[in-house]
């Protein structure tokens, strides 16, 4: 045996293990720092206040982030009621009744760019085809942009959650002389169900923090509004509005939402991780 | 195509030694079939008789799975697969376009290489398609499903379980179950795609003996790598190799005095 070309590949193998150790250190780390800064500036602001006051003027001592949290659910509620539909119907089109057609990859070509497609972009678009027609900022319009960022997430997830079942299953089904309509919704949604909640899980995460699409079409209000037709109050566009802002009152506030908001995204992914793991032990 | 509702008489003459039109479940004519362009059936001339088992054997490739496959339109799920010829099911054409596909394969059933319980619990995986083809009430329906897990040899081994997944029965017990779910509809014919391929010997023994219950009531064709479960447990056998059908007769007489050189070889292992 060649020792020296041994003892050198070993010695390779040890420098390319410790870089993947730093590398993974590096990027972790980061993480735990952003959440250290969160917990540390975010929980000193946390109080029950946060829950039942308004978003404060400036230079008021008091207020809290009733109307944005508020805001931030329903438009996200909706935004994901609107968007898991089409998603899922699409992502179906796909794995089911398209699978074998050429017009499949250029639609799974198209929705790949629109899932990667900077969500500012959204916004904009929103902006003009919804905002400039209508008169004006709306929840209505920040909620239909989110939409537009649920949709590919869940195309995404619903088509490759639906690939993994396997053809026997189908066949089965349809030996059995079932529609291909019940093949689908009885058998294969069924056999992918966790994987599909978990890319409604997903998508919602994603869009819980988004604060550019909202920039443009919800924009935010200093006051309780449950009016989908006006500006309406939201978490990441009024911590963007109270970051850059002086008052001390405002940068808790911002800091306090920062966490909630992280907080409530990390939640999610955990919820969507359990379930995902639900299914492996098959 | 025409579709008639009399015996078959389709185009073409009738081999020498074909059968009495009566005891006919299912008539095979002149049937080719199509991959895209690539030809992977001729001209397969074949009976399958009530009431018998028949057992295609071959070497892999040789078409037998794609031919079990066109007696249930399986074929239709997938594009550029294209069948020409007649298949007779009680004298009507089961490759007429208009068919209804479905009601087809109430009437043909079939089970799977892989067992392909359905992920739901043991007492839905047969309940699931009953309730499809007819209403029926919960105290029949208990019925129904106990008759289907009898006739499948399984009811004693879950009969305290129905509530349970499917998917945590064995293997064997759930290639049982799917014979179960099959036999649920009440089918008239049943096909099976090397059922036993993916199960131990002993499991294999039962879906043999379940088999030869089975076809007191049903006509039951077979496809199976094995040449010993043919010769168990089929009356008659197909050998196919490279897309033609080579001989069909008794079983005893293929596995015993085959007519051909290419059968006499297969059965003995000299290819294949």
């Amino acid at each position: 045996m060649n020792t020296a070309a041994y003892a050198s590949r070993k010695r390779k193998d040890k420098i390319i293990k410790a870089l993947c150790y730093a590398a993974a250190i590096f990027g972790v780390g980061w993480l735990c720092l952003i959440l250290y800064t969160l917990l540390a500036n975010g929980l000193a602001g946390l109080g029950p206040h946060v829950f039942t006051q308004m978003t404060p003027p400036p230079g008021a001592h008091d207020g809290g982030l009733l109307n944005a949290i508020v805001g931030s659910l329903i438009m996200t509620g909706i935004g994901v009621g609107i968007g898991t539909p089409i998603g899922l119907f699409a992502g179906t089109w796909l794995a089911e009744y398209g699978r074998h057609s050429q017009l499949t990859n250029v639609i799974r070509f198209v929705n790949d760019i629109l899932l990667s497609a900077p969500s500012i972009i959204i916004g904009l678009f929103i902006y003009g085809a919804i905002v400039v027609p209508m008169g004006g900022f709306s929840g209505f319009a920040g909620a239909i942009a989110l939409a537009v960022i649920v949709i590919p997430v869940v195309v995404r997830t619903t088509e490759d959650m639906l690939l993994l079942v396997p053809v026997q299953l189908r066949e089965a089904a349809s030996a059995l002389g079932l529609p291909r309509a019940y093949v689908i919704t009885r058998i294969a949604y069924k056999a992918a169900r966790s994987g599909l909640i978990t890319g409604i899980l997903l998508a919602t995460a994603r869009v819980a923090g988004e604060t550019a699409p909202l920039l443009f079409t919800a924009l935010s209000n200093q006051f309780w509004s449950l009016n989908l037709g006006g500006t309406m109050a939201n978490l990441p566009v009024t911590i963007n509005n109270f970051v850059n802002n002086p008052d001390p009152n405002w940068k808790q506030l911002a800091w306090t939402g920062a966490l909630l908001i992280t907080v409530s995204v990390l939640t999610l992914n955990i919820l969507a991780r359990t379930l995902g793991a639900e299914r492996k032990p098959k | 195509m025409s579709m008639t509702a009399t015996a078959p008489q389709a185009t073409g003459t009738l081999p020498p030694n074909w059968p009495d039109p009566k005891s006919i479940k299912l008539s095979i004519r002149n049937l080719n079939f199509y991959y895209g362009t690539t030809k992977a059936l001729k001209n397969i001339n074949l009976p399958l008789l009530t009431n018998k088992v028949t057992a295609f054997i071959g070497p892999s490739g040789c078409g037998k799975s794609t031919l079990l496959r066109i007696l249930n339109r399986m074929y239709d799920l997938y594009p550029n697969q294209r069948a020409e010829g007649d298949v007779l099911l009680d004298g009507q054409n089961v490759l007429d376009p208009k068919l209804d596909i479905n009601l087809l394969r109430a009437r043909v059933g079939m089970v799977f290489q892989k067992p392909t319980p359905f992920p739901m619990t043991i007492y839905d995986n047969i309940a699931f398609g009953i309730k499809l083809y007819e209403k029926v009430p919960k105290s029949e329906l208990d019925g129904r499903i106990e008759t289907a897990l009898r006739s499948a040899a399984l009811w004693e081994e879950v009969k305290n379980k129905l509530n349970a997944s499917g998917l945590s029965l064995s293997g064997g017990q759930q290639q049982r179950l799917c014979i179960a779910r099959t036999v649920a509809i009440r089918p008239e014919v049943i096909l099976f795609d090397e059922p036993c391929s993916a199960l131990d010997p002993i499991s294999t023994a039962k879906i043999e003996e379940l088999i030869d219950e089975l076809k007191s009531r049903y006509t039951i064709a077979i496809v199976t790598h094995n040449m010993q479960q043919a010769a168990r447990c089929s009356d008659r056998t197909a050998f196919m190799y490279l897309g033609d059908l080579i001989e069909f007769d008794e079983t005893n007489k293929i596995f015993t005095s085959p007519s051909q050189k290419q059968t006499q070889d297969y059965i003995t292992g000299r290819f294949g």
